[in-house]
């Protein structure tokens, strides 16, 4: 055990050497090249930033779907000369009462290429939506993968204005990615006040032109309230033209009130509509909603036909600014529910480091005075492996570009203290060895050996520890996990590779001696 | 300091030991059952704030009373950590209504007459805290499997049993100190009580690993006899490893923050105790199973 050929001497410590550097990496500044850049990041929780757990609500897109299918469908029976009594719809299906002689004839129709209503999606080898037929009703509704299908594409549209909407408010560095079928994680470093994004997010951003109906119109009306009071109005269901047309929003000071106002503009379609609805309708009031809430109310003095606009309404420059950036980014496809924030206080996460720093150092010293107080001369050699491991362990943490968390530090503090068991492990089986044995460096060979099991054993299981919590945990937890598998991964490495040449060293120069430990 | 006795007689005291276990873990069920667990945001939901305010003239009654006035449900303050340092825990959470913090933050700030600084907030809705209290009790029970199942490959069943009875009675009595005490369990919390039962198994381990190696040399002597012949053999490198992780557990206790307290408080507990089961409840199993030298050449074979 004691013998090291070389070449494997010379590995170890190009080993050593290399992920040294890389422990040093963490002091260069430099962003550009691909290796020197490489740092240990930090978590939310040490440099502060938030955390935000986004779902997607895709209730209201099943339904939006439905509605548009459902009046597809009333269509296209009729061209395929389907005779239905009853044709309806509720939150997750469409009910259609046939007549008993129709039932075949729609079977073969639902499930036809040319129906638009019903797609079949080849990599599932499934259709967008199956039926389920008691007597003569029919109950059609999403298909399984019809579901997962609709639930990403609205996941996929949710992310991307996410993503626009964070941009615009430029915070350094975000993540935002998709996490399950239905979730969106968001991760913000630096930012210590997230309620602005927050309030950004929680807007579905739905705008639309309509008219304030004074008498009941063709199309229905509803009754709205304003977003700022109390006060309602009715209004007609009718859209004139939706937020998809705008092309440019943004904020501005009316000069002659001097208030906050967004100005924005129409793409050729909207333009068009928007000039055509108001010259129809001169002198009624529009309504301009925003998610079902009444924005402003103008009248209408003149036809608008240039394609440009105003809202005015109760701003402050600031929501003037947010609005704005709403319109341009766009509306989500369906409401978003943040269900977890986490959000770290720049100041606190110093605090964390500084915390965690102190204990590092302390622990460290701690048991290195243990160390050299219970072995002496082998005390320096565990100590020795103590130190390469810490900076092995940093090394590793820096070339896989891992995340720190305060969790992580605690985990790095607990290596130090479970480190040196592997070296306490041999040293006392050389111990026992010295006992029996008359030679110093056949004490250290059988000590090695017979020691290597138990060492192998005992590091596997908190190794088995690490992996479940990393697979398992969230978020700084799993900063925790990260640095207590490699912690063990280094700690095998000093003391049987670093830690036995050391000590292969000391016992050959000490061959005659007579070594009592 | 440890020049213990290498003659200790571990063996008479294994009933003694094994009494006395039983009546913790009895006693711990009873309070968790009784008592229940004092569950953080992480697995119950709810909003927890840690405020540093400017004025250090605000008790923490002014806080309660601010925030009582909102219609929160339940709240509790405590100090945390340093001077002007509170923790909050509300009960309900608002994660849907995105104003809800910064008009906590708005509520504080008028009531006390004091610049309110919001360090951390967590707010965590049920959905999710129900799901993370899956997930770590998930991790638990596989935790406690995976070991089961790498000692029964390595070793014999006895062994297997033996060191997954010890790691139970590790998981049970933390939990139940936890209980006891009213510490709130977070996920930091499992992640200790993972990283205990990752050290009790290795303390285990290295006993375990003697004995086999004791059972082979030694044909004519008695379980019990080679149980206190390994457990002397390996006592010291017990003490000094555990001590080791002592003192960096200690050192997080002391000067890691308050934030890691929870986590470094159950460590130490579950080191400690990890290291006695070890001893008392592992290795007695070997005996109450009649482990003998034939256990082990059967598996050679």
């Amino acid at each position: 055990m004691l013998y090291f050929s070389k070449i494997k001497i010379l590995i170890i410590y190009l080993i050593i050497f290399f992920l040294t550097v890389c422990a040093v990496l963490n002091l260069v500044n430099n962003k550009e090249n691909f290796f020197l850049s490489k740092k240990i990041n930090l978590g939310l929780d040490l440099q502060g930033g938030s955390y935000l757990l986004l779902e997607v609500d895709s209730k209201p897109i099943i339904n939006k779907n439905l509605q548009q299918k459902l009046i597809e469908l009333r269509k296209q029976l009729k061209d395929n000369k389907i005779k239905y009594l009853k044709l309806t719809q509720s939150k997750e299906s469409i009910n259609l009462l046939l007549e008993n002689s129709y039932i075949e004839k729609f079977k073969i129709f639902f499930v036809s290429d040319d129906n638009n209503i019903n797609f079949y999606y080849n990599n599932y080898r499934s259709h967008e939506m199956e039926y389920s037929i008691q007597e003569n009703n029919i109950i059609i509704k999403y298909s399984k993968f019809g579901l997962i299908e609709t639930k990403n594409s609205a996941l996929d549209q949710s992310l991307e204005i996410v993503r626009r909407r964070i941009d615009e408010v430029g915070t350094k560095e975000p993540t935002i990615i998709k996490r399950g079928s239905d979730r969106i994680l968001i991760e913000l470093p630096g930012l210590d006040d997230p309620n602005r994004i927050k309030k950004l997010l929680g807007k579905t951003a739905n705008l639309a032109f309509r008219l304030v109906s004074e008498d009941e119109d063709a199309f229905g009306s509803e009754q709205l309230t304003f977003e700022n009071s109390e006060e309602k109005l009715n209004v007609s269901k009718r859209i004139i033209v939706s937020g998809d047309n705008l092309v440019n929003a943004k904020p501005s000071i009316d000069n002659q009130t001097n208030r906050a106002i967004v100005s924005f503009t129409f793409d050729r379609v909207g333009a068009k509509k928007f000039g055509r609805a108001t010259t129809d309708s001169v002198g009624k009031r529009l309504a301009i909603v925003l998610d079902n809430k009444i924005v402003s109310s103008p009248q209408i003095r003149e036809p608008i036909l240039g394609g440009n606009g105003q809202i005015t309404g109760d701003f402050t420059f600031q929501s003037a600014t947010d609005l704005a950036l709403l319109l341009r980014s766009g509306a989500l496809p369906a409401p978003l529910k943040i269900i977890e924030e986490r959000t770290v206080g720049p100041d606190l996460g110093e605090d964390s480091i500084k915390a965690g720093a102190i204990s590092l150092i302390i622990g460290f010293i701690l048991v290195i005075i243990f160390m050299l107080y219970k072995y002496r001369l082998l005390g320096i050699i565990a100590n020795l492996a103590l130190i390469t491991n810490l900076i092995l362990l940093i090394g590793i943490l820096t070339l896989l570009e891992a995340t720190l968390t305060l969790p992580g530090i605690a985990g790095i503090i607990l290596t130090v203290g479970m480190a040196v068991d592997a070296n306490v492990l041999i040293f006392e089986r050389i111990k026992e060895e010295l006992k029996i044995e008359k030679s110093t460096i056949h004490a250290f060979d059988t000590g090695y050996k017979k020691a290597q099991s138990a060492v192998l054993d005992a590091n596997i299981t908190t190794l088995i520890s690490a992996v479940i919590l990393f697979f398992l945990g969230s978020g700084p937890v799993k900063g925790f996990a990260v640095t207590l598998g490699i912690g063990i991964v280094t700690t095998l490495f000093s003391a049987y590779f670093f830690a036995r040449h050391l000590s292969s060293y000391y016992a050959m120069k000490n061959k005659d001696k007579r070594i009592i430990l | 300091m440890m020049q213990l006795s290498k003659n200790i007689n571990f063996s008479n005291y294994y009933k003694k030991m094994n009494f006395i276990s039983v009546i913790l873990i009895c006693l711990s069920i009873l309070v968790i059952l009784i008592k229940g667990l004092n569950l953080g945001v992480d697995f119950k939901g709810g909003t927890l704030i840690e405020i540093r305010t400017e004025n250090d003239k605000v008790s923490i009654s002014e806080i309660r009373q601010s925030l009582l006035k909102m219609n929160l449900g339940d709240v509790t303050v405590k100090k945390f950590g340093k001077e002007n340092d509170y923790l909050v825990k509300i009960e309900i959470n608002n994660t849907e209504d995105p104003s809800f913090i910064e008009s906590i933050n708005k509520k504080l700030n008028n009531d006390l007459g004091s610049s309110v600084n919001f360090r951390r907030v967590e707010n965590v809705g049920p959905k999710v805290s129900n799901e993370l209290l899956r997930a770590g009790l998930i991790a638990i029970s596989l935790s406690l499997a995976a070991m089961l199942i790498y000692i029964w490959i390595r070793f014999e069943w006895q062994f297997s049993l033996g060191a997954i009875l010890a790691l139970i009675h590790d998981v049970v009595i933390t939990v139940g100190i936890f209980s006891f005490l009213s510490y709130e369990v977070n996920l930091s919390i499992v992640a200790a009580v993972l990283t205990i039962v990752g050290y009790s198994m290795n303390d285990t381990v290295v006993i375990f690993d003697r004995i086999r190696e004791n059972l082979k040399k030694y044909s004519n002597i008695s379980i019990s006899d080679i149980s206190n012949k390994s457990t002397n053999e390996t006592l010291s490198r017990t003490l000094i490893t555990s001590i080791t992780t002592l003192l960096a557990l200690f050192a997080i206790f002391i000067f890691g923050g308050a934030i890691l307290k929870g986590f470094s408080f159950a460590m130490i507990v579950g080191v400690i105790i990890g290291t006695y089961s070890s001893i008392f409840v592992a290795t007695p199993i070997l005996k109450y199973t009649n482990v003998t030298q034939k256990t082990i050449l059967k598996e050679e074979n």
